[in-house]
């Protein structure tokens, strides 16, 4: 497996990884930041889960989850599709990862967006949907951004569940983080190298991105 | 006609009103923590009551006896709040087109043109003056098509030049577009001019209600 590929491989499952966030992260963000109810705590401890945890630890619940008898990996192999030691994998452990980042940042945006802009929009007729998707998200749209980069980066660096879930598998599941390690430990020094070089090109692109659509975001504003 | 009596409650402030509203124009006068500015809220569905039931023009949008609780969204009250609130990452034309209702009487040319804006429809509200955004946010408001205008001390916060060229729009609003309005105010001469139909407030309770000749007319109370 080539630098290239493996470079291309990771950007490719850690865009789908942060696409993957976005759904169930923009519903967590909104339900923290706006709602009250029931459970709430218990919630908001278990979508910061793995941000405390040890990313191998999580990555041993997902293996036990969607191994081909575990009670996920079971529904899934009925239809065909198998997780474990695949690029799905990968996907699954970047998103998991990424997404408490991801819901933490948006979550302190939308608490920031004056919620009487909320209040104007459905005197005009907006469902709270719309409000959201009208009002609340544009204001917040720096964080929403800064979220995405964040999950991202969090995601091409995964390396813990990635390794208990998807393995090293060259050509298969073998992401950049994966690759410096597995280079450094046989003496492949040259190739951990580069692959060092890239991942900070790749984390300084990103945060290059997330200032300019912020800085854009708020001269719009 | 618009009926309301309830009782709302809020960390020791009360407020106990009972007044049936015919008037083009009523007037809710009186000093700072009155109510007055509650009173809009309830009715536009932003701040719930503890008890009793408001009504407009025959509508119940709220009766804690029967059950009812429209949102805002649903009761089509126009709610200009004392700092306009524009959102600021629309322009003024979208700002306008926000609460377009299909099958209002107004569309976009004829609200522009009578609060003379159509010059403003292309730029940031950011730039805005303050007599600008009061009547931008006034055509955002009759863009909803309302029932029932409800306008926070719209005059408070410009000088003394400003209000006497904005309060023309609000005399044309009156007489053209026929929507009742429940305006706050704690300017005498404004409620004069302005009102049929005067309610003056104190501490949370209707301390007079009728045409503002026989409520100004009595001794300060």
């Amino acid at each position: 497996m080539s630098l290239w590929q493996i470079t291309s491989f990771t950007i490719a499952t850690a865009i789908a990884a942060t696409l993957l966030m976005m759904p169930p992260g923009l519903l967590l963000a909104w339900l923290l930041a706006r709602r009250r109810f029931r459970g709430r705590v218990l919630l908001e401890t278990l979508v910061s889960l793995p941000l405390v945890m040890p990313p191998v630890a999580t990555g041993l619940i997902l293996l036990l989850l969607f191994a081909p008898r575990g009670p996920i990996g079971r529904v899934l192999s009925a239809f065909g599709v198998d997780v474990v030691f695949t690029w799905r994998a990968v996907v699954l452990a970047m998103t998991v990862m990424g997404l408490p980042l991801f819901v933490r940042t948006l979550r302190a945006g939308i608490e920031q967006v004056d919620r009487r802009y909320e209040a104007i929009a459905a005197t005009l007729g907006a469902r709270p949907i719309r409000v959201f998707f009208s009002i609340t998200l544009p204001l917040a749209l720096p964080a929403l951004v800064a979220g995405a980069v964040l999950g991202f980066a969090r995601a091409v660096g995964e390396f813990g569940a990635t390794i208990m879930i998807a393995g090293s598998i060259p050509g298969a599941t073998r992401t950049l983080p994966v690759a410096i390690y597995t280079y450094a430990e046989t003496g492949r020094d040259s190739e951990a190298a580069i692959l060092l070089a890239v991942s900070a090109a790749i984390a300084a692109g990103a945060l290059w991105l997330a200032n300019h659509v912020s800085s854009r975001a708020g001269l719009r504003a | 006609m618009i009926a309301l009596d309830f009782r709302l409650d809020q960390g020791g402030f009360t407020l106990d009103i009972r007044v049936q509203l015919s008037g083009r124009v009523t007037v809710l006068f009186g000093p700072s923590g009155a109510g007055k500015t509650t009173i809009l809220e309830a009715v536009a569905g932003l701040r719930p009551p503890s008890r009793g039931s408001i009504a407009l023009n025959g509508r119940r949008v709220y009766d804690v006896a029967n059950g009812i609780d429209l949102p805002a969204h649903e009761r089509h009250v126009g709610y200009v709040p004392q700092d306009v609130l524009l959102f600021p990452h629309l322009n003024v034309r979208r700002n306008l087109l926000y609460g377009q209702r299909s099958g209002g009487r107004l569309d976009l040319r004829t609200v522009t043109a009578m609060l003379e804006i159509e010059p403003l429809l292309e730029r940031g509200t950011g730039g805005l003056s303050g007599g600008e955004k009061q009547r931008v946010a006034l055509g955002r408001a009759l863009m909803s098509a309302p029932e029932i205008l409800l306008l926070d001390e719209p005059l408070a916060a410009v000088d003394v030049e400003l209000r006497r060229r904005i309060l023309p729009y609000l005399e044309r609003i009156r007489d053209e577009v026929g929507v009742p309005m429940i305006y706050v105010t704690h300017d005498r001469d404004e409620a004069r001019r302005f009102a049929d139909h005067v309610v003056l407030l104190d501490h949370g309770s209707v301390v007079r209600s009728g045409p503002p000749a026989d409520v100004f007319a009595s001794p300060k109370p």
